[in-house]
């Protein structure tokens, strides 16, 4: 049994590829060419040459001692916040643009909620000199405005998305109408492990990087390579399928996922997508959604632009459905509160996604000598305005 | 052989197939719509199924589903909506949706209303040709359901044929690589494919949809195929300032006066 993708492209009933004949052609030349295109050893070669000397990899793996003793048990963190641009992000999109160049494609398209995976995008396509257009949610292009700054001065035209809630699914449906308009030309740099296949396997692999590099670094700081636990917060999936790739059929390493509950489960107003959805399609994968009883998509609600997704990557899907992984749903007001005890014991501002993965500390009881990695996805200089504004009405 | 296939067996040129989104532009307008088509000599009427997330459709239809789904629509309603069809007229039509508006429903469930009401086949472009004979084409043969497919110009010769096969009902061809709603004039590209179809499927009953708009984009399409379907043009036509039956008569005579 492997909790990995099949032959199919599935993770057991999730997964596979429900598109329009109009993505077909592209869809099916990435399912046939991106196993061998990214083996290849001159691939490989630059992947991990940018990965080294222009994202700054491999990431720390840092030993939280202020946290460990708070929440008594072992605490590291794999610092994607120090990554180049500012989280585990440009891990794909530095795979992805070498494998569009690959495949003679001249003109990028990407989607982003908090504007993480928009930047990323923007900085890889200015380093190969590509045209770059990211979509973005109408609400999120207001609530991650430095973002947007950001992608506008890398050279990115960032298209407001104005239809359902203006948020991160839609902006999906608007990079999935340009790819059907212009299939030539453009490769689609999906952010996160959705999508239809190959996307969810591709990100996965592009991002192991992470667990390949917590093995390593584990190994030299406790003797063995496998934590008890790790810790990640889940919009779409990519960095908890990153930190959990290399341990996926390890069952000694126990997967907690972070989802954002919003105002709470039951308000109407969250994105726990596994308590709150059923299996589904959603952009082109059969994975767990957020739906009314007629298949209708329900709007989500999160603080966080990032986790604001009404489906989640298919591989978690069937990870939390075989109960391989469990998850806590945590509220916006939680995050908040964990992101400023973060802040102060160890002097590190996370990403507001990432604040949902350190509030299940407060949820959850540990073994003093339980070795818990958290995955440290991004920092948080994009949330200061709502990290300020919280801060002031406190 | 259901009524769509009689309608090919009878007629070979010139159908025009209209695309109205079920439940607009008011809940109640299905039927009236219907009609007032069949009245105007419409061949086959498209009735989309309002999806919340339409990825192959454009602006146009996407802010119609909206509404109608706004106005209270869902498969509950339009089945009920459809119970008087067979009443009262036999122009062929087809559903449109997504695959996830079927599975929730219940695949079979679903298959089965439809032919309790009289529908004759369906469109659902986001279950791809594989999955469907894999897994589900004898569930709508057993029903004598047809089944329409897309190609595009990026659709390879191969599968071209497999999607001809596989069609029951007609064979939808999209104009260009582009999702509904856009309208520009024919270009030297997409003539050479249509005549590509052409030679390639001479036997195939096809129908050539996105972007035809007026007359003139109708009667070139239908030159190349043996008629075209109409969405946006007509969605928009249907909220002109008449009321609805006038919108709808002004605009079927621009295309076929
Ligand atoms: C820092 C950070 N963490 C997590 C996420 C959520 O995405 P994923 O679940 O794909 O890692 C985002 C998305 O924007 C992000 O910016």
């Amino acid at each position: 049994m492997t909790y990995n993708i099949n032959q199919k492209g599935f993770y057991g009933q999730f997964g596979g590829a429900y598109i329009p004949e109009m993505l077909y052609s592209n869809i099916a030349r990435l399912k046939d060419s991106y196993l061998e295109i990214t083996s290849k050893a001159s691939f490989k070669q630059k992947f991990h040459a940018l990965l080294k000397d222009y994202v700054g990899r491999p990431s720390p793996l840092y030993f939280a001692e202020r946290l460990s003793e708070k929440y008594e048990c072992q605490i590291y963190l794999k610092r994607e916040d120090l990554n180049h641009t500012g989280a585990h992000k440009i891990n794909n999109t530095i795979g992805q643009i070498l494998l569009a160049r690959e495949l003679g494609k001249t003109r990028i398209i990407a989607e982003t909620g908090a504007g993480q995976h928009g930047v990323a995008t923007a900085t890889v396509c200015a380093l190969m000199d590509m045209e770059c257009i990211v979509y973005m949610g109408s609400v999120d292009i207001v609530r991650q405005a430095a973002n947007v700054s950001r992608m506008r001065m890398l050279g990115a035209e960032v298209r407001p998305a104005e239809s359902g809630s203006k948020t991160l699914k839609d902006a999906t449906n608007e990079a999935i109408r340009d790819w059907i308009d212009n299939p030539v030309e453009t490769h689609y740099i999906i952010g996160s492990v959705v999508g239809p296949h190959p996307y969810p396997d591709m990100v996965a692999r592009f991002q192991s990087v992470i667990s390949e590099e917590i093995r390593i670094q584990l190994k030299e700081k406790i003797g063995r390579e496998n934590p008890d636990y790790i810790i990640a917060c889940v919009g779409g999936g990519s960095n908890a399928a990153g930190a959990i790739y290399h341990y996926l059929d390890q069952s000694d390493v126990k997967f907690v996922f972070a989802e954002a509950a919003g105002l709470g489960v039951e308000t109407g107003h969250s994105a726990a997508t596994s308590i709150l959805g059923k299996p589904g399609i959603i952009h082109g994968a059969n994975t767990l959604l957020m739906q009314d009883k007629y298949g209708q998509i329900i709007e989500p609600y999160s603080i966080s632009a990032g986790l604001d997704y009404p489906g989640i990557g298919p591989m978690l899907a069937n990870l939390i459905h075989s109960a391989r992984a469990t998850v806590e749903a945590i509220t916006d007001q939680q995050a908040m509160d964990a992101a400023f005890s973060l802040a102060r014991t160890e002097g590190i501002i996370p990403a507001l996604e990432t604040a949902h993965a350190f509030a299940v500390l407060e949820r959850k009881k540990f073994l003093p000598e339980d070795v818990v990695v958290i995955n440290l996805s991004g920092r948080g200089d994009k949330d200061l305005p709502t990290y300020i504004k919280a801060d002031l009405a406190s | 052989m259901n009524r769509l296939q009689k309608l090919f067996d009878t007629k070979q040129g010139d159908i025009l197939n209209i695309y109205a989104p079920a439940g607009y532009p008011k809940l109640e307008d299905t039927m009236s719509i219907i009609t007032e088509l069949d009245r105007l000599g419409v061949d086959i009427i498209e009735l989309g199924m309002p999806y919340s997330d339409p990825m192959a459709d454009g602006k146009t239809i996407q802010d119609s589903s909206q509404i109608a789904l706004e106005n209270g629509m869902n498969l509950d309603v339009l089945f009920q909506q459809l119970s008087t069809l067979r009443e009262n007229t036999q122009v062929p039509v087809v559903l449109m949706g997504y695959f996830n508006q079927l599975v929730q429903y219940g695949l079979e469930r679903f298959l089965d209303s439809c032919v309790k009401v009289g529908v004759d086949g369906l469109i659902l472009p986001d279950l791809p040709m594989e999955i469907y004979s894999n897994q589900f084409q004898a569930l709508f043969e057993e029903r004598d359901l047809s089944m329409s497919f897309l190609v595009t110009p990026e659709t390879s010769d191969a599968r071209c044929q497999t999607a001809a096969q596989l069609s029951t009902g007609f064979l939808y061809v999209v104009s260009s690589s582009s999702i509904t709603g856009k309208s520009g004039n024919l270009g030297e590209d997409q003539i050479s494919y249509f005549e590509k179809i052409q030679s390639l499927l001479p036997d195939t009953n096809k129908l050539i949809g996105f972007g035809i708009h007026d007359q003139a984009s109708y009667e070139n399409a239908c030159e190349y195929a043996n008629g075209a379907i109409i969405g946006s043009a007509f969605i928009r036509a249907l909220t002109g300032d008449k009321e609805l039956s006038s919108n709808i008569e002004e605009f079927i005579t621009s295309i076929r006066p």
